[in-house]
C-alpha cells in the first residue's frame, strides 16, 4: 500500500483498514480472500509433504522416512488436498469473490452466514490438524478412513471425520448461499439464459453440495454409533458390512469430486471467450451439461467398489453410468476448442493454463473411462495408475483451472498486475514437472506398482527416480509461479479495469471493486459474451 | 413466494396429521414382528417417507409454498430414493 497514491479511490481493499475489519468482515471479496489465504498456506504445505513422499521413493528400501511415516504422510496429504484446498477450493475462493460481481449484485444472499462459513471451515481444518497430533499417534488410514481398518487402527478416525463433517457443514452452507444468491439476487434483466457461464457452474456445483454433503455427517453419526453403543453398522460381527461404509463414503465422496472439477470448468469457460474475442461456442449445451454432470455425477459411486465384493449387478451399473458421465465432459472439451477456432487467440498466461487445463483433464478423463470399465479396473485398481489419473484430473483439472482463475482475475482483485514474462515461465516449469512426476505412474500401475506403498521392486527405479525428479520441478514451478503472484499483489503496475478485454461484469466495473461493486444496479440487456468493441491490440 | 403472511392451520387439522403420524409409527413397528424378511426394510423406508412427506406438507407448511419450491424439494427427496434404491440394489444380488 505505500505506493499507493493518496488520490487513489476507495475500493474494497482499502475502505477499511486493520487486521480486524477483515476477519469481521461481511464483504463477499474480502471473505473469498481469507479463503485464499488459508487455502493457499494449507496447499503448499500438503504439497511439502508430498513432495517428502517423491523424495523417500527416489531409490527403493528406506530412504528419509520410515513406513509409519510415510502412511501418515500421505493420509495427512489427501484429508488436506481433498477436504481443505480442493472440496471449497474455486467455488469458496473464486465464487465469493466473483459469483456477485457477475450477475449484477452487490453480495451474496446472505453475507453473515458466509462469514460463518469461513468460520467453519477454518475450525474443521484445524480439527482435521488436532486429529494428527491427539494421543500421540496420527491416522494412518488414507483419506478414504476404510473399515475395518479405520474402525481398528486408532480412535483418531472419529476426531478426522469431525472435521470432515465441519468442512463440509461449511460446504454446505456456501452451497445454499450461492443457490439463494442466483435465484433472487441477479441484477434486473439478467435471465437465467443471460447469466455468464461461470455462476451456472457454481450453481451446478451448490446443489451438489448441499445435498450430497449430509451424507457423509450420516457416516460420522453410525460410525460413532457403532462405535460406542455397538450397533452393528459395518462390523459383521456386530451384523454389520464393511462394503457399506464403502457405499456411504462414495455416494458423497464421488459427487464431491465434481464440486471441486465443475468450477474449474466454469472459470476456463469464461477464459476462453475472452482470449479469442469471439463468444463461446455453444452456451445451452455447457449450462445443460454442468447441469447434467452434477445429476448423473449422484449415481456413480460405485466405480471406487468394483473390487470390494459387490454384487455383479451392481457392476455393471454402475460401469454403465460411469461411462454417461464422460458424454457431457466430452461436450464441455468440444465447445472449448470451437470457441478458440476462428477467434483472434492472444495466448496469455490465464489462457496457457486453462489450455493445459484441457490437455490434462482430456488424459485424465480417458484414463477415468480406463478406470471405469469394470475389467480393466481390476487390473490397475489400487495402484499408481489411479493416483495417476486422478492427479491428472485434480491437480491437472482442477489445480491448472484454479492456477488459469487467478492469472484471469488477479489485476481485479489487486488491481496490479503480475509480470506475465515470469508467469510464463513458471507456467513451463510447473507444466513439464507435473507431467514427469505423474505420467511415469500410469506406465509404473500398469506395470503393477501399488498405491500407498513406501517401498517398491527395483524394476520400478526408472519410473520411480524420473517421478521424484519431476515432483522437484513442479515444487520449483509452484513456488516460481507463487511468488510472482505475491511480490506483484503489492508491487505490481497499476491494472487498467479491463486489461484482457473481457465482456462480463467483472470487466466493466474498476480494480480493484469498490467495496458494494456498483455505484450503480446494472441493467441487462443482452446475453453475457457480445464482442462488438472492436478494441484490437 | 409467499413471503411472511402467516398461515394458521386449525388445531383439529394439527390434531389429524398428529394422529396419523402416531399410527404410522405404530405401525412401524409392529412390522419388525411380521417377518417379512428382506422386505422390512422397504416397508419402513416407505412409511417413513409418509411420515416425513406429511410433516413437510402441513407442520413445515410446504403447501402454502410456491410451486418451484415445491417441485425442489420433491426432486430431493427423489434423488435421495434413487440412491438408497441404487444402494440397495447390491444387497438384493449379493
Ligand atoms: C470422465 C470422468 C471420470 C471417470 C470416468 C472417472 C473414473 C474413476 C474410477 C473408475 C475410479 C476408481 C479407480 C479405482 O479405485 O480402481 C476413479 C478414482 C478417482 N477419481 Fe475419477 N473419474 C472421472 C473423473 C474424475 C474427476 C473429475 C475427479 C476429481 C475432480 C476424479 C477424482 C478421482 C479420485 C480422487 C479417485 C481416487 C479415489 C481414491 O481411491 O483415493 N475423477 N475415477
Ligand atoms: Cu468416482
Amino acid at each position: 500500500m505505500n505506493n499507493q497514491t493518496p488520490t487513489a479511490p476507495l475500493n474494497y481493499l482499502n475502505h477499511k483498514t486493520g487486521l480486524w475489519s477483515w476477519l469481521s468482515s461481511t464483504d463477499h471479496k474480502r471473505i473469498g480472500l481469507l479463503y485464499f489465504y488459508c487455502i493457499v498456506t494449507f496447499f503448499l504445505s500438503a504439497a511439502v509433504l508430498g513432495l517428502l513422499m517423491k523424495i523417500e521413493k527416489v531409490a527403493p528400501g528406506e530412504t528419509i522416512m520410515t513406513a509409519q511415516t510415510y502412511n501418515a504422510m500421505f493420509t495427512l496429504h489427501g484429508i488436506i488436498m481433498i477436504f481443505i484446498v480442493v472440496i471449497p477450493g474455486l467455488a469458496a475462493v473464486f465464487g465469493n469473490i466473483m459469483l456477485p460481481i457477475m450477475i449484477g449484485a452487490k453480495d451474496v444472499a446472505f453475507p453473515k452466514l458466509n462469514l460463518f462459513s469461513f468460520y467453519l471451515f477454518l475450525g474443521g481444518a484445524c480439527i482435521a490438524l488436532y486429529s494428527q497430533f491427539a494421543h500421540g499417534h496420527s491416522p494412518d488410514t488414507g483419506w478414504t478412513f476404510y473399515v475395518p481398518y479405520s474402525a481398528e487402527a486408532s480412535s483418531n478416525v472419529v476426531i478426522a471425520l469431525t472435521a470432515a463433517f465441519t468442512l463440509g457443514f461449511a460446504s454446505i452452507l456456501t452451497g445454499l448461499n450461492f443457490i439463494v444468491t442466483i435465484h433472487t439476487m441477479r441484477a434486473p434483466g439478467m435471465t437465467w439464459f443471460r447469466m455468464p457461464l461461470f455462476p451456472w457452474s457454481l450453481y451446478a456445483t451448490a446443489w451438489i453440495q448441499l445435498l450430497a454433503t449430509p451424507v457423509v455427517g450420516i457416516t460420522l453419526l453410525m460410525v460413532i454409533a457403532e462405535r460406542t453403543l455397538h450397533v452393528g453398522f459395518f462390523d459383521p460381527k456386530l451384523g454389520g458390512d464393511p462394503v457399506l461404509y464403502q457405499h456411504l463414503f462414495w455416494i458423497y465422496s464421488h459427487p464431491a469430486v465434481y464440486v471441486m472439477i465443475l468450477p474449474a470448468m466454469g472459470v476456463v469457460t469464461e477464459i476462453f471467450p475472452t482470449f479469442s474475442q469471439k463468444p463461446v461456442f455453444g452456451y445451452v449445451p455447457i449450462v445443460f451439461s454442468s447441469l447434467a454432470i452434477a445429476l448423473v455425477g449422484y449415481f456413480v459411486w460405485g466405480h471406487h467398489m468394483f473390487t470390494s465384493g459387490m454384487s455383479y449387478e451392481s457392476r455393471w451399473f454402475f460401469s454403465l453410468l460411469t461411462f454417461l458421465v464422460a458424454i457431457p465432459s466430452a461436450i464441455k472439451v468440444f465447445n472449448w476448442l470451437s470457441t478458440m477456432y476462428g477467434g483472434s487467440v492472444d495466448l496469455q498466461p490465464p489462457l496457457l493454463y486453462a489450455i493445459s487445463f484441457i490437455f490434462l483433464f482430456t488424459i485424465g478423463g480417458f484414463t477415468g473411462l480406463t478406470l471405469g470399465s469394470v475389467a480393466t479396473d481390476i487390473q490397475v485398481h489400487n495402484t499408481d495408475f489411479v493416483v495417476a489419473h486422478f492427479h491428472y484430473i485434480i491437480f491437472g483439472g482442477m489445480g491448472f483451472g484454479f492456477f488459469a482463475g487467478i492469472h484471469y482475475w488477479f489485476p481485479k482483485i489487486y488491481g496490479r498486475m503480475y509480470n506475465i514474462r515470469w508467469a510464463n515461465i513458471g507456467w513451463g516449469i510447473l507444466f513439464t514437472g507435473f507431467n514427469l512426476t505423474y505420467f511415469p505412474m500410469f506406465i509404473m500401475g500398469i506395470q503393477g506398482m501399488p498405491r500407498r506403498y513406501f517401498d517398491y521392486d527395483p524394476k520400478f527405479q526408472l519410473g520411480q527416480t524420473i517421478s521424484t525428479i519431476g515432483a522437484v520441478i513442479l515444487f520449483t514451478g509452484l513456488i516460481t509461479m507463487i511468488s510472482n503472484l505475491i511480490y506483484h499483489s503489492k508491487k505490481g503496475a497499476i491494472a487498467p479495469a479491463n486489461p484482457w478485454h473481457g465482456v462480463t461484469l467483472e470487466w466493466q466495473i474498476p480494480s480493484p471493486p469498490p467495496h458494494e461493486n456498483f455505484d450503480e444496479v446494472p441493467v441487462i440487456t443482452r446475453g453475457p459474451y457480445v464482442f462488438d468493441n472492436p478494441h484490437t491490440k | 413466494m409467499s413471503n411472511n403472511e402467516s398461515h394458521i392451520t386449525s388445531y383439529a387439522l394439527n390434531f389429524k396429521v398428529l394422529l396419523v403420524l402416531l399410527i404410522l409409527t405404530t405401525i412401524t413397528i409392529l412390522v419388525i414382528k411380521a417377518h417379512l424378511g428382506a422386505f422390512t426394510v422397504a416397508v419402513a423406508l416407505t412409511l417413513a417417507s409418509i411420515k416425513c412427506a406429511i410433516v413437510l406438507t402441513y407442520f413445515m407448511h410446504l403447501k402454502f409454498e410456491s410451486l418451484i419450491l415445491r417441485l425442489m424439494v420433491g426432486g430431493v427427496f427423489l434423488l435421495f430414493a434413487i440412491i438408497i434404491v441404487i444402494t440397495f440394489i447390491d444387497y438384493y444380488f449379493r
